[in-house]
């Protein structure tokens, strides 16, 4: 398995004593598992607060996971060598949500670009300028782009820079964090088609990271719905979106395609998650056994999991 | 920014309304007086913003907020003005309104800060209300919730609403009449049904194709190629002619007009769909 993240927790501390020691927890991913395979695009999809980021963060080594584990090529990568870490990182790599944070406003894009080829040795120097230049032509940016500065272009194009830089090092794996949230409607479609398009030409995996489950589901082969840092389902992404079992995902659904639905509260706060399952405030379907205890995530054979009591009632 | 200039808020100078007129229930706004518009900003025309968090007031509790807008608009004692908040807050859905009253913007989450901003707009009860990406900063849980009360406000309070997003899911479920604007322009107006059934400019077609979904899966997405021009360069002729995929000669030296071609379903183009 390309990638593999095992019951990963990330706790961050939101209160520290006055000695510094920390002495409140809020758990932003609590035991989520994730299996990324050669060429497969897998999809995150959840509303804010739900954990999906820092799922990302940590799977690309970003983040140290409080509890679990993280493999890149089977290999553990908290416990192998710095040196080892640095070989194999080139072949993971991330786009990040914001372009316009993203990227250095006072580097020229040829050197953002050249930058990963320098820090893992890739190429001859001198081969360098010409390759930066066949990867703005890959992103359907002009080869003259490289003595540009990040605010000469516009939110879309600096998307493609990013996804250039991460593209630089040849990676297997990008993690991508809401690649087009933050673009037009027409930008986000030139995107997508562009991921699409790597993803069939050349084989790479994403995890996807998004909140908007029409682009998820549009892109992904598998997907995961995350709530308050846990899975509440996952599986293939035909048959989640065709037949969603869980409450949340059916009301997110929902919402997806414009229609109406009803639903009360608002996400809550992850500092004070709620008992048992943490969807039953706002679950129409809660009963007492959900305010107590959380149904674990049940899967059959061709990976369909859901995490709720009365899946097979709904 | 269309929303802005009708309400004329906007910072003059540098931005002025140059040419055209704003009529409101037949009166021209154009030659209002500044104390006449405060008579009409409020208790006639209610707005409400996209960022919730940031349109309040942060060191204000947002009952004063509220309690500011009904003392400048009506003759209500403190009292009256005490209890019309309870009433507004628990008709836009807030838990406690008595508590929540108390509490700065900061306490409150953007959902339930664009209900008091829904609750501060109708509290003067308007016959209009102008509502921009009320909902684009939202989760989309809490965005079918606000959406849900907006809608309900608006039957409830017998309101008419100028409703602005780039979200063209919310329009199609709600709106009577749509306007699509490109570049200042509106390209095309019609029944939403009519606008996302049959488009006939070549910009609204464009927009419903780039909207990825799951049943387009594995097909490529109809991408608009080029991009938005700069309101600083100088236009020749049609706005989206740059763009288009339908563009002819005459297109990039002649500006269209917006024609009706059926009725009450109007485009600004020279070759509409044929369909």
């Amino acid at each position: 398995m390309l990638l593999s993240v095992q019951k990963i927790t990330k706790q961050f501390s939101v209160q520290r004593s006055l000695l510094g020691r920390p002495t409140a927890f809020v758990k932003a991913v609590d035991g989520v598992s994730i299996d990324v395979g050669a060429g497969e695009i897998v999809g995150v999809v959840g509303e804010s607060g739900c954990g999906k980021s820092t799922l990302g963060r940590c799977a690309i080594g970003l983040y140290e996971p409080t509890e679990g584990a993280v493999f890149w090529d089977g290999l553990d990568i908290q416990k192998i060598s710095e040196a080892k870490k640095k070989s194999i990182r080139r072949k993971f790599q991330m786009v990040f949500q914001n372009p316009y944070a993203s990227l250095n406003p006072r580097q020229k894009i040829g050197d953002i670009l050249r930058e990963p080829l320098e820090v893992h040795g890739l190429l001859e120097s001198s081969k360098r300028s010409g390759f930066v230049k066949e990867l703005l032509d890959q992103v359907g940016l002009s080869k003259e782009d490289v003595d540009k500065y990040p605010h000469e272009f516009s939110g879309g194009q600096r998307q493609r820079i990013g996804l250039a830089r991460a593209m630089a090092c040849q990676p297997d794996l990008i993690v991508l964090d809401e690649p087009v949230s933050s673009l037009d409607v027409s930008v986000q479609a030139s995107v997508l088609n562009l991921l699409s398009h790597m993803n069939r030409h050349r084989g790479i995996a994403y995890l996807f990271i998004s909140h908007d489950l029409q682009v998820v589901g549009y892109l992904s082969q598998r997907l995961l719905v995350m709530y308050l840092g846990q899975v509440v389902e996952a599986g293939g992404t035909d048959e989640v979106l065709g037949n969603p079992r869980h409450p949340y995902t059916k009301v997110l659904l929902a919402a997806s395609e414009g229609k109406g639905v009803k639903i009360e509260g608002e996400p809550p706060n992850p500092a004070q998650a709620p008992s048992g399952c943490p969807f039953h405030p706002r679950c129409a379907f809660a009963e007492e056994r959900c305010r107590k205890e959380r149904q674990p995530l049940l899967g059959n054979e061709n990976g369909r999991k859901v995490a709720c009591w009365k899946w097979d009632q709904l | 920014m269309t929303a802005l200039s009708i309400l004329h808020l906007l910072p003059t100078p540098p931005m002025e309304m140059t040419e055209g007129k704003v009529y409101f229930h037949g009166k021209d706004l154009g030659l209002l007086s500044e104390t006449e518009w405060q008579g009409l900003r409020g208790p006639q025309i209610g707005m409400v913003f996209q960022e919730p968090t940031s349109s309040l007031n942060p060191v204000i509790p947002v009952g004063d907020q509220i309690t500011e807008v009904l003392r400048t608009h009506t003759h209500l004692s403190d009292g009256e003005i005490n209890s019309k908040i309870v009433s507004l807050l628990g008709e836009v859905g807030l838990p406690d309104p008595p508590r929540i009253m108390r509490q700065y913007p900061h306490q409150l989450s953007g959902g339930m800060c664009q209900r008091v901003m829904i609750a501060m707009a109708v509290a003067c009860g308007p016959a209009l209300l102008i509502a921009d990406e009320p909902t684009t900063a939202l989760d989309v849980t809490v965005q079918t919730q606000i959406l849900d009360l907006l809608f309900r406000m608006t039957e409830e309070h017998r309101l008419s609403v100028l409703f602005i997003t780039h979200n063209l899911k919310i329009v199609r479920g709600h709106a009577d009449r749509v306007a699509i604007l490109y570049l200042g322009l509106v390209v095309e107006e019609g029944a939403p049904d009519a606008i996302f059934d049959h488009p006939q400019h070549p910009y609204t077609e464009g927009l419903l194709a780039a909207l990825p979904e799951v049943s387009q899966k594995g097909k490529d997405l109809f991408n608009i190629t080029g991009t938005v021009p700069t309101p600083y360069e100088a236009l020749h002729g049609c706005a989206f002619a740059n763009r288009c995929p339908r563009v002819e000669e005459r297109c990039r030296l002649e500006n269209p007009k917006l024609d009706e071609l059926t009725k009450g379903h109007k485009a600004r183009c020279f070759y509409p769909s044929k369909r």
